[in-house]
């Protein structure tokens, strides 16, 4: 039997005059509307929102919950994602109504604990980091990439300096040059050599008196440490140029080694990564981003700073490029960071990097036997298999296998990220994940590539959906429901 | 403490496995002058029970809307929240799930945010939604850099002085180095006078940008400004209040061309100001220009109907530096929320909430005039915001801050001091009232407003 009262759209179980929630009934002289607002701005009609009954949409809901894997019902070893255990007890805390139910406009004198706990979050960013000076204002990773790049723009206008080229590797994510970009620079690409690292020969080579800021991620998108990191910093500073750490992969080397000690001068955290801020499908993150002194005058505004009598927000920074975020950033996301942090301390966080490295690497040994791993002596948190192989001798895909695993109950890894591996698998397990979990996974890839091309082409069976079409998808976009057209008279 | 599951005999069989002899040496990549020594410096490690205890304590240290009576607004709202929106955004497969990449794993979260999509659509009666941006000021920014790619018109972006500061200087900040000029009009009759409008539109301009209600709370004569800016084809990119729609026409109806909100209102809460959501609406025409996530209906390979990322040639992913956008995480979460609370209102509950808004908002300020201790300034229709100036003699006597501090003894959050953003707003009030708000909560503000003042 088919469950399917799930897959119907809200807009198709809606039925004229269902309700669920029923405001309050006014409780002072009312005034026709009519009399308080011009004609014009009036709404016309009714809405045309789904209606429903509170039941109809608790169940529709639920049901839909039961078609997403998740980490807390599957293992999700997405790679850069660091999809690892969300605790419980965040969720808990940051519902107190002190958290909760705080307006972000109060007076500073009625916010004490939540002004305390964010200052408290710059410091502890900026002991990870090794760079003293923090915003929490970026909502995401790539908020935090633009806003850095936005600070060094200014830094280099202060100083008169015309530098218009941002570096990146063609490992980096899309962000990177997206940012770069937006940030009013021209973007240029530098090769990796074959193993993986930056090809200090190319970087040399476009490396001038143009080039701002040098974007790196280190640990890089293939799970490997640049050891050449100390070189390309004194390229980079020989031009006064910045380096930009890309904060993605800090689940490799917390405590282990600090982006400030290694000669970055900027960076950003995804919080909602390495400090577990559950993803949301989607979101919220939280990219707050760690600098230098000399740029701390150009980090947006406000800032949460000391006072003689507690904590308070600062405004009054005139070099400041301004605010990134409406209010402060996602507080919510930085509050489970915060208890994270505090939950592990400082030998808590080494301990994770070490676990997570530890997982990646036994798992890369298990998954070795089965696929190539172009990279893979040695990895961090993180590696990338290729599938380069099977495609070319069984027509079985990097798609075909991620596939297959989820019809074993696992979450696929990324696929064709980085975009210098072919058929690239990147499988990031965390340090949350048990020896036998990681086994299990090795031997579900090993089963499916023991499976025909011809069943795999066909995966997943057991999801109730299979291989969407994306390319009608993107020809025809279908981008909302609307109402059937019924024909007249036919 | 840490969540780390495998035992010290587990850990050591791995190690065995890889034929490392010690964590240590996993690490070799990492050049040893590099290596930080000893252990960070950050609080903890705590158990559970002495963090949820320090973090109650942190929590208690702040006024929440429990303890004070909110009548504050300037773009953050205290609109009440069915349980239901919890209970179901709670779902762990929704909340610990990543972005949605692998369809066939993802129906429910992309399936909820086509529903999204079409609420959001419905709501602002605009064609397409995107999936969420990352609050209402980014939402806005990323519109006029959608604006100045649909017109190819890159000389100058007029902003209403009324649209909220913080939008205006996220838009600031976000084009410091894109180009265009920023041109804000002065609106000192604290709407946006269209006529002024026209003067500075021209060829030039890529887009002009207004907030209904704006930031004073009062409404701006939007079908006019939009005839004004459609005439020099200039874009009109409005910012709403999406509460309001419960009873102010659809910005589709009056013919807006990009629609942004703060989306916070809709179910989630305050939170110190995140994470909430950014709306973002347009006409069909700009879809292949929207920026962020898209979800779209197709077809799996047996026919069936499902949902997938789409359109995604327009993202950072593929097209690096050509994107529409740097945005990759969303507020997936609270674009799940926001659904989840629309369906639960429905038409008839978002126009009650709308209507309760602003039948109380209209009755506080009713007493408060009557107290003869300030005048609307300006005095336009108005939603569930209104500006409020203090009389002269009051104003000479106490500052709008001593004001507040001293209703906030009294347990009132009561409003927001305009002058923080606007030149020559020094006494006034800015008050919002929603529909959380009771006639007894209201009269006694009135009677400490004037007793204190
Ligand atoms: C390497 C890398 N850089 C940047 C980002 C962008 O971060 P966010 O999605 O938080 O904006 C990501 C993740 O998506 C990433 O994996």
């Amino acid at each position: 039997m088919e469950k399917n009262q799930s897959t119907n759209l809200l807009f198709e179980i809606s039925r004229s005059q269902r309700r669920a929630h029923r405001v309050e009934a006014v409780d002072v002289p009312e005034i026709p509307l009519e009399a308080m607002f011009p004609p014009e701005a009036l709404a016309k009609g009714p809405l045309d929102l789904p209606e429903l009954a509170e039941l109809d949409i608790v169940r529709h809901f639920t049901n839909l919950s039961t078609k997403n894997m998740a980490i807390d019902s599957n293992f999700y070893p997405l790679g850069s994602c660091t999809m690892k255990y969300n605790p419980k007890r965040h969720e808990r805390i940051v519902s107190f109504p002190g958290f909760a139910a705080i307006h972000p406009h109060a007076p500073d004198g009625n916010s004490q604990g939540i002004l305390e706990l964010l200052f408290g979050m710059q410091e502890i960013l900026g002991e990870i980091s090794g760079l003293p000076a923090v915003s929490l204002q970026p909502a995401a990773g790539a908020q935090g990439e633009l806003t850095a790049l936005l600070v060094a723009a200014a830094y280099f206008k202060h100083k008169k300096d015309r530098l218009t080229q941002v570096l990146v590797p063609d490992s980096a994510h899309g962000t990177n040059p997206a940012s770069a970009a937006l940030a009013g620079f021209e973007a240029v690409t530098v090769k990796s050599r074959a193993d993986g690292l930056v090809d200090l020969l190319d970087l040399r080579s476009k490396v001038d008196n143009k080039t701002a800021v040098f974007m790196i991620t280190n640990p890089n998108t293939l799970g490997l440490f640049d050891y050449q990191i100390a070189e390309i910093t004194e390229i980079i500073h020989g031009v006064n140029g910045l380096v930009y750490l890309d904060g993605a992969n800090m689940n490799a080397i917390l405590g282990i080694t600090r982006p400030g000690d290694f000669g970055a001068d900027m960076m950003h955290f995804n919080v909602h990564k390495t400090f577990t801020g559950p993803h949301g499908a989607g979101g919220p993150g939280s990219g707050p981003i760690a600098v230098r002194d000399f740029l701390a005058p150009f980090l947006p505004s406000p800032m949460v700073v000391r006072t003689p009598t507690g904590y308070g927000l600062c405004s009054d920074r005139p070099q400041s490029i301004g605010r990134v975020h409406g209010f402060l950033g996602n507080i919510g996301v930085l509050v489970r960071g915060f208890a994270y942090i505090c939950t592990l301390g400082g030998r808590g966080l080494r301990e994770v990097s070490e676990q997570a490295v530890l997982n990646a690497n036994y798992l890369l040994s298990l998954v070795k036997e089965t696929l190539e791993v172009p990279k893979g002596e040695l990895c961090m948190h993180e590696f990338v298999a290729s599938a380069r192989l099977s495609r070319r001798e069984k027509r079985i895909s990097a798609m075909d296998i991620c596939k297959g695993l989820l019809d074993y109950g696992y979450h696929a890894p990324t696929v064709y990220f980085p975009m210098v591996v072919p058929e690239a698998l990147m499988m990031e397990p965390t340090e949350t994940e048990s020896k036998e979990t990681l086994e299990g996974f090795a031997l579900a890839i090993k089963k499916i590539m023991s499976e025909t091309a011809e069943t795999l082409h066909h995966a997943p069976y057991t999801l109730g959906i299979s291989r969407p079409d994306e390319v009608a998808a993107a020809k025809t976009p279908i981008l909302r429901w609307r109402p059937p057209v019924h024909e007249s008279g036919a | 403490m840490s969540y780390v599951v495998n035992t010290k005999a587990e850990q050591k069989e791995m190690l065995e496995a890889i034929g490392v002899p010690h964590v240590e040496q996993l690490f070799d990549q990492v050049p040893f002058s590099l290596r930080f020594q000893g252990d960070l410096s950050v609080p903890g490690p705590f158990s559970e029970q002495e963090l949820t205890r320090k973090m109650s304590r942190m929590a208690s240290a702040n006024q929440s809307t429990e303890d004070l009576v909110c009548f504050l607004g300037g773009g953050a709202y205290d609109h009440f929240i069915p349980a239901a929106v919890d209970a179901l955004s709670m779902r762990s497969e929704f909340y610990t799930a990543y972005t949605p990449y692998q369809a066939e794993a993802s129906q429910g979260s992309l399936q909820a945010f086509f529903e999204f999509q079409t609420l959001i659509c419905q709501l602002t009666g605009m064609d397409v939604a995107n999936a969420s941006l990352y609050d209402g000021a980014s939402a806005a920014a990323e519109a006029v850099l959608m604006a100045m790619s649909v017109t190819g018109r890159n000389g100058k972006v007029v902003l209403a002085e009324t649209v909220n500061p913080a939008t205006r200087q996220v838009i600031a900040t976000l084009l410091a180095n894109l180009g265009p000029r920023i041109e804000v009009i002065p609106c000192p009759g604290g709407f946006l006078n269209p006529a002024e409008a026209d003067l500075a539109l021209d060829d030039s301009t890529s887009c002009l940008v207004v907030q209904n209600p704006n930031v004073l709370g009062g409404l701006e004569e939007m079908a006019d400004l939009c005839q004004k800016a459609q005439k020099k084809g200039v874009l009109l990119i409005v910012s709403v209040d999406p509460v309001s729609l419960g009873i102010l026409t659809k910005p589709g109806d009056y013919g807006a061309d990009i629609v942004v909100a703060e989306g916070q209102g809709l179910g989630n809460p305050l939170a110190f100001g995140g994470p909430y959501l950014g709306l973002l609406a347009c006409r069909e025409k700009f879809v292949r220009k929207i920026p962020g996530r898209l979800v779209g209906q197709t077809q799996d390979r047996n026919g069936k109907h499902c949902f997938v990322l789409t359109l995604q040639t327009r993202e950072q992913h593929i097209r690096r530096e050509k994107a529409t956008s740097n945005i990759c995480t969303n507020q997936g979460l609270y674009a799940l929320r926001t659904a989840i609370h629309l369906s639960l209102l429905g038409p008839t509950g978002l126009r009650e909430t709308a209507y309760s808004c602003t039948q109380k908002a209209h009755y506080l300020a009713n007493k408060l005039l009557e107290t003869g201790l300030v005048h609307l300034d300006p005095d336009r229709p108005f939603f569930k915001e209104f500006t409020v100036k203090l009389e002269a003699s009051l104003a000479r006597r106490w500052s709008t801050n001593e004001i507040l501090d001293r209703m906030s003894a009294h347990g009132f959050l009561a409003g927001f001091p305009t002058g923080r953003w606007l030149v020559g707003k020094g006494d006034c009030l800015t008050i919002a009232v929603t529909e959380k708000r009771t006639k007894e909560e209201m009269d006694r503000f009135v009677e400490v407003f004037s007793q204190i003042a």
